[in-house]
């Protein structure tokens, strides 16, 4: 869940051009399909992209990302199911990426990217 | 001048701009449709590679695959299916699902060597794929069992060579 981000019951708008080449960016909103059961998708922020080295938080293990794959956390860290629990997911996974929330109202905005610092190692 | 002026006038607009209208109209019917069965119902795909050998020739077979067992979770052991490879995404590979979730799979790491093998349980969600041609073949033996999600359809029909027009026919092959 991304409770800190979104409310439930927010409505967002998903776009699916970005699949066309699977071009993604670091702190994107995506949506995927959940890798233990097919019908149910998820929309987390995307960590980690292919060759990225991640660090896992609150654990001293980093996992380098196999080619094909992504990495994706909610922002709530506490409860979410994302990577931490199944690892990194393959990009085919992913169904598009979350571009504004349309409804409600006073909720309209555009999604924006957000980086957080250190999680991954550079070279 | 006039004589040019009135022909202007005579030329039958009204009926060329209604029927360019109606013709672009049946286009866009006829390609939103395709868009539609083609995303939704059923898809034709050129397979290419050897690693489905016997069954797919290796210089490119044209089937058919439909899209609604994969989106019902019809997909059965011995289904040849299409899917989006684990290792790149824009990539889509034929293979027999050989395992559904809770099987046992066991396999040979090395396919010459009749010693070399390993079984695995096909984890929640995920489904185990070969290719018919186990020698050639990079499929679940190498990158692990795949998703069910990333499953984009079943292939059941053969439409080109027509040497080889008609159902694939299901069942494991071993």
């Amino acid at each position: 869940m991304m409770i800190s981000y979104f409310d439930p019951d927010d409505h967002v708008l998903v776009e699916k051009l970005c699949l066309e080449k699977y071009k993604f960016s670091h702190g994107d909103v995506v949506m995927f399909r959940s890798p233990s059961n097919y019908k149910e998708k998820y929309i987390k922020r995307l960590v980690a992209l292919p060759g990225d080295i991640v660090n896992i938080p609150r654990s001293f293990d980093r996992v380098k990302i196999p080619e094909g794959h992504c990495w994706v956390e909610g922002d709530n860290s506490d409860c979410s199911c994302d990577s931490r629990s199944y690892g990194a997911i393959p990009l085919g996974l992913l169904q598009g990426r979350a571009t504004h929330v349309v409804w409600p109202p006073w909720r309209i905005s555009e999604v924006e990217k957000k980086v957080s610092q250190g999680r991954l190692l550079h070279y | 001048m006039s004589g040019l002026r009135f022909r202007f006038l005579q030329f039958p607009w009204k009926t060329i701009t209604k029927d360019a209208f109606d013709g672009t109209m049946t286009v866009a019917k006829f390609l939103l449709v395709f868009h539609v069965s083609d995303t939704y119902i059923c898809t034709p795909t050129v397979t290419y590679g050897a690693s489905m050998l016997p069954t797919i020739n290796s210089t490119g077979d044209l089937l058919l695959a439909d899209r609604l067992s994969a989106r019902f979770g019809r997909i059965r052991r011995g289904d040849i299916i299409i899917a989006r490879s684990p290792e790149n995404p824009r990539k889509i590979v034929t293979k027999r699902v050989m395992g559904m979730e809770g099987d046992q799979v066991t396999f040979l790491v090395d396919p010459g060597n009749i010693n070399s093998c390993k079984s695995v349980t096909v984890p929640k969600g995920h489904v185990w794929i070969q290719g018919d041609n186990t020698y050639v073949s990079n499929d679940s033996r190498k990158y692990g069992a795949i998703p069910y999600g990333l499953i984009e359809g079943k292939a059941f029909f053969r439409v080109w060579p027509l040497e080889n027009f008609g159902s694939l026919s299901p069942g494991s092959h071993p």
